[in-house]
């Protein structure tokens, strides 16, 4: 089984490689560090959110709120820059997480405490959320001029060859890492999503679980919402709108499971890093970026289809000759 | 036999009596309120033409509902149908640029949807995959497929007969799409209530393996399922491109949440399991009547939408609430 | 044993549970019931299925919090509000079910909930494999602690269980069933293991309903029937017919409705079915008229032939013949138009549905019948459903009445009803008894063997062995997903079923 978790990883990466060596033969300056260090930020926001997604799946539930989340947290953040000019980013970034993970906490709190299917309550939510934007901002834009050069200029920071935003990437992914592998929460997430009556009888909450997974989810949303806003330096209702599909694409993609108790962090980062490859890769080799939307979509398909023939059950082991032989 | 086999009684209370306790009837109740409610706050609101106007708010996506009602009884979604909507009106749209007389140009529309609900269907159902994922898959295809023929163009020059299903009158104020609607209704009521096959999908829902076990061909009754729905999409693809006369391969954006809330709205089981045509008839005119009558008080979309989201997890959340209080 | 007696007179209860009660909507499990846990000594609770073992261990594990009562560790008062509280209180069990998780290791399984930490409070992984390794070691268990559980047969995630409940330092060890699926070779090592508890001076509450066991291992008893407490002493002052009758409530001879009549042709012929994880070369005939009981214990892959006979599973090899002629079935369809029929075990899953009506599960495979075009004809629905829940003598208020509002024993008549209705050639049973209460149980066995003297061709897969000794004209014993023996007339006895089940002798 790790074999084949693992193959899996190593599949998508071969997938990336070849993907990456084909374009090469072709253009060669794609391939450049340079520019793939700008591929990689580009893609970093995605790789954020599907880090986050992937708790979320884990425990058998789906978090469709994180793009909303994320826009209005950005939002936010982008009207707090304009009232207060002076506030450091160290206190929009605080705001930018306490809030996200504010909503991803309502999220949690609905599914656990009413048991309302997750996907019912993202559903909600999600366009809860962006009509709060509209109530707030009245429809009008926050545009680059109104925001303050440091509220811009932090995930554009180059510290040793990357930007802030690529190095916040990094940090959450190897956070999330030691938190899968090194907490209990984290092991919490696989149990609980494996097999929830077995949780119980381990003393594990299902419920808190899920609410631990949406609220760190939320909070990961609402930190990318500040650098998204601050990247792109523009602030409006929708922005990143469908984006929590493209999230949701990456993690299956990356194996995770949508039943829930399998799957890792690593697939999601891979997932999402092949989405963004694939995105920044089609208008170099000169292919309409309106491709984009099927390609993700027969990527998500294809995907499902091959975690579902790799977790096909395989009926009881009973004989002795069947056992260990997976 | 001897005389202590005591007679069972068919049921315990009349089927009227239970209907008078059921959630349709409170969402009736809810429905008349709102309509007391809006023609109070607009004197607009009660205006034979105005109200027509108003039905067109869901009548389309109430189609596709009837059939998505269906699908999440027994236990499946299809988040694509608003996809399924853009690629049937882009065939149609290709379609007539070739000159294609309307008969023609229903066909492709009715066509292309089945063809998608074909391609779900077999994904879940052959392949074994949640439709959940599936369909979020083939959302982004189609409309994908749609971007790609469309790009930021639009099809225009559609035929004017074709104009008539989302603009024809069938008589008065009475619009051919409300007649169809209504008849679909009837027709929906009777297959899910009426027919074994609604007997299956509800058994389905309520538990799959159960129903596998009881010898009810489980896949191929989904698979059917999943067809109707696209088959649905693809009609209100014909009423929905026909009212707007043209194609982007941005329309019916985001009405697949509308669809499950309306659908949810009207009491199904989003697990699965139990729900009612009846039901999801009332919470297509409660929809439609909040939409218009928060329009006529100048209420932009997209806070008629957070009304929306708080009715989703509001309608559920009730029930719970309640009997935890009791609890 | 000397050393026994005399605690056996001096310990103080380290536990005691007193008044438990605990309701479900509908049922109440457990009424006002006590048990006392000694330390160094083996409590055996005895009671038939549906006594309220399970519930109560779920008490106790924290798992379930009781509506009254009280429950005292060294004569202070606890409440558990979750299975960690009761993990911390020194409790840990072996579960009935294996109630772990398929996607983790071996070692994972082990200490979940309470793995090692080291800096941080991080996990410390090279500890929690060291230990696993250890405690696997300690139960003479040679599994791989890194191997995902899933890779493992039903004996080996046992072993797993076990050193799960052995993972912490407990004063209180519960036993749920411990030896349904073990092997006789197992079983010993399980004893073994057991003896070592007892001679570390933890306390054993070993659940059973098998009376060699009891009286093997036990020290003390606790009978519970029907929720309630009906008696509690030493093992060595009670007789095997007293503990029976207490546990059933009436007299010891079970009495079995055998009818005597003619067995007819060969009607089911199953020749070499095979599956790859679950079953090989399976064959056997079936004669109109007969009772076929399948022996064996749980997990030894009767369900799993049965199931896909009936079409639910497909073999990889192997045919099926109804009067000679061959058939293929692919799906429960085919079966049932085959006239093969299959009542579950697991009722709730697989049998009825319980969200729907009564006569709604009794016309689900007939619906052909009582409909007309496709169209539903509630007359019918209702006549036909009436015709054979009434045969079968279901308890309830009105047809329109949900399954899921019915106990056990009336909604088995609902799924029995369901199939009858179809008029079928064979009928399998599978644990038909399982989980009903004793009037239910007897209502089951008249019927069957009346459908037996009807001339209907009957499979009944038990783990019961007065059942399969008392119902059955043939048996087949099945052992590690192959048959072990076929045994009838004077070759069937209760030693040569556990003996062949067990491997043993063979």
């Amino acid at each position: 089984m790790t074999a084949l978790l693992k193959s899996r990883e190593v599949l998508l990466l071969a997938v990336i490689a070849a993907l990456l060596g084909l374009i090469a033969l072709r253009f060669p300056a794609f391939v450049a560090p340079e520019n793939l260090a700008r591929v990689f930020n580009d893609t970093a926001p995605l790789i954020v959110l599907a880090v986050g997604q992937t708790l979320v799946i884990l425990t058998r539930c789906i978090d469709l709120s994180v793009a909303a989340n994320l826009a209005l947290t950005g939002m936010v953040c982008a009207m707090l820059n304009v009232a207060l000019p002076g506030l450091p980013v160290a206190a929009i970034l605080a705001v930018a997480i306490g809030l996200g993970a504010l909503l991803g906490a309502i999220n949690g709190v609905l599914v656990w405490t009413l048991a309302i299917p997750p996907i019912v309550v993202t559903l909600g939510t999600m366009t809860i959320y962006r009509g709060i934007i509209f109530l707030i901002s009245d429809g009008a834009w926050v545009n680059a001029h109104e925001m303050s050069p440091a509220f811009t200029g932090f995930p554009r920071a180059t510290v040793a060859g990357l930007p802030m935003l690529s190095w916040i990437a990094v940090a959450v992914t190897a956070l999330v890492l030691i938190l899968v592998a090194r907490t209990p929460l984290g092991r919490a997430f696989y149990a609980v999503g494996g097999n929830p009556d077995a949780a119980v009888y381990t003393g594990l909450h299902v419920g808190r679980t899920q609410f631990w997974a949406f609220v760190i989810s939320g909070t990961l949303a609402g930190l990318v919402g500040y650098l998204w806003v601050a990247r792109y330096s523009v602030a409006y209702v929708d922005i990143a709108a469908g984006f929590e599909l493209e999230v949701v694409a990456a993690c299956v993609i990356g194996g995770i499971a949508i039943a829930g108790g399998a799957g890792t962090v690593i697939g999601a980062v891979l997932g999402a890093l092949f989405l963004g490859l694939v995105k920044n890769a089609l208008p170099v080799v000169g292919i309409s970026p309106f491709w984009q939307l099927a390609i993700s979509g027969s990527a998500i398909v294809v995907a499902v289809a091959f975690n579902a023939r790799a977790a096909r059950a395989k009926g009881r082991i009973i004989l002795r000759r069947a056992e260990h032989s997976l | 036999m001897t005389d202590a086999t005591r007679h069972l009684p068919d049921r315990l209370e009349s089927p009227a009596k239970r209907a008078l306790k059921s959630w349709e009837t409170l969402l009736l109740a809810v429905a008349v309120s709102i309509f007391v409610v809006n023609s109070l706050m607009s004197p607009y609101f009660l205006n034979a033409w105005n109200l027509s106007d108003a039905t067109f708010n869901f009548t389309e996506k109430a189609m596709i509902a009837f059939a998505m009602a269906m699908l999440i009884i027994a236990g499946e979604i299809d988040l694509s149908v608003a996809a399924i909507i853009a690629l049937a009106s882009t065939a149609m749209g290709a379609a007539a640029q070739l000159d294609t007389p309307t008969v023609t140009l229903v066909a492709v529309g009715l066509g292309t949807g089945l063809f998608c609900g074909a391609i779900n269907g077999a994904l879940v159902t052959g392949l074994g995959l949640p439709s959940i994922v599936v369909t979020i898959g083939t959302m982004s295809l189609f409309r994908g497929i749609s971007y790609i023929v469309l790009g930021d163009q639009a099809y225009r020059g559609y035929p004017p007969e074709f104009a008539y299903f989302g603009q024809g009158y069938v008589w008065w104020v009475i619009s051919f799409e409300f007649v169809l609607f209504a008849l679909l209704a009837a027709i929906y009521f009777v297959i899910l209530h009426r027919t074994s096959f609604g007997r299956a999908v509800f058994a389905i829902g309520n538990n799959p393996t159960g129903a596998l076990f009881a010898g009810i061909r489980v896949a191929r009754v989904k698979f059917i399922l999943f067809l109707l729905t696209g088959l649905m999409a693809g009609l209100a693809s014909v009423c929905l491109t026909s009212r707007l006369g043209s194609t982007r391969p941005s329309i019916a954006f985001g009405w697949e949440l509308e669809i499950v809330t309306m659908v949810v709205l009207g009491g199904v089981n989003i697990l699965g399991g139990s729900g009612s045509i009846p039901g999801v008839v009332i919470a297509a005119f409660v929809m439609g009547m909040v939409t218009f009558g928060l329009g006529l008080l100048n209420v932009p979309g997209i806070v008629m939408s957070i009304f929306i989201g708080l009715l989703l997890i509001g309608v559920i959340a009730l029930p719970r609430l309640l009997a935890m209080a009791r609890r | 044993m000397l050393q026994t007696a005399a605690t056996l007179d001096t310990a103080k209860p380290v536990m005691t549970l007193t008044g438990i009660t605990k309701s479900f909507p509908g049922v109440r499990a457990l009424s006002d019931v006590s048990l006392e846990l000694y330390p160094g000594q083996v409590t055996a609770l005895v009671g038939e299925n549906g006594a309220g073992k399970s519930t109560i261990v779920k008490c106790l594990t924290g798992i379930y919090r009781p509506d009254a009562g009280r429950i005292e560790i060294d004569g202070r008062p606890v409440t558990f509000a979750t299975a960690q509280d009761a993990t911390a209180a020194g409790i840990t069990a072996i579960h009935q079910e294996t109630v772990l998780f398929d996607e983790l290791s071996v070692a994972e399984n082990i200490f979940i909930g309470h793995a090692p930490r080291g800096r941080l409070g991080l996990i410390d992984w090279p500890t929690l494999r060291r230990k696993s390794k250890e405690i696997l070691t300690r139960i003479d268990a040679p599994l791989n602690p890194d191997l995902p559980l899933k890779e493992l047969g039903i004996a080996s995630k046992h072993l797993v269980a076990i050193a799960r409940a052995l993972s912490v330092d407990a004063r209180v060890v519960i036993m749920d069933e411990p030896t349904a699926a073990l092997s006789q070779k197992e079983i010993e090592e399980l004893y073994a293991l057991v003896e070592r508890l007892k001679a570390e001076g933890r306390a054993i509450l070993f659940i059973s309903h098998k009376f060699d066991e009891v009286f093997r291992i036990a020290d003390r008893y606790t009978v519970f029937r029907d929720g309630a407490h009906v008696g509690a002493g030493r093992i060595s002052e009670v007789a095997e017919d007293d503990l029976v009758r207490m546990m059933v409530g009436r007299s010891v001879d079970q009495i079995f409705p055998k009818s005597e009549h003619e067995i007819g042709e060969t009607v089911l012929r199953v020749q070499g079915f095979t599956h790859p994880t679950e079953f090989d070369d399976i064959s056997f005939t079936l004669r109109t008229g007969e009772i076929l009981g399948v022996y064996g214990l749980v997990g030894a892959g009767r369900s799993e032939v049965m199931q896909a006979v009936f079409g639910i599973t497909r073999p990889s090899a192997g045919t099926v013949e109804i009067d000679g002629v061959p058939v293929r079935i692919r799906a429960p369809s085919d079966a049932i138009n085959a006239g093969i029929v299959y009542v579950p075990e697991d009722r709730g899953k697989q049998g009825a549905i319980i969200g729907l009506p009564i006569f709604q599960n009794v016309t689900l495979p007939s619906l052909h019948a009582t409909s007309k075009s496709g169209f539903l004809r509630l007359a019918a629905e209702f006549a036909l459903a009436r015709r054979y829940t009434e045969r079968l003598d279901l308890r309830a208020a009105a047809l329109d009445q949900d399954v899921g509002t019915l106990s056990g024993g009336n909604q088995q008549k609902v799924v029995i009803a369901k199939w009858l209705a179809t008029s079928p050639r064979v009928i399998i049973l599978d644990e038909p008894t399982k989980g009903i209460d004793i009037g239910s149980k007897a209502a089951v066995h008249a019927f069957m063997a009346e459908l037996a003297a009807e001339g209907l061709a009957v499979i009944m897969v038990s783990s019961e062995i007065p059942e399969i000794l008392g119902m059955s004209d043939r048996v087949i014993v099945m052992r590690e997903g192959l048959i072990a023996a076929e045994l009838m007339g004077d070759a069937l006895s209760p030693e040569t079923l556990v003996r062949h089940a067990a491997g043993i002798g063979t």
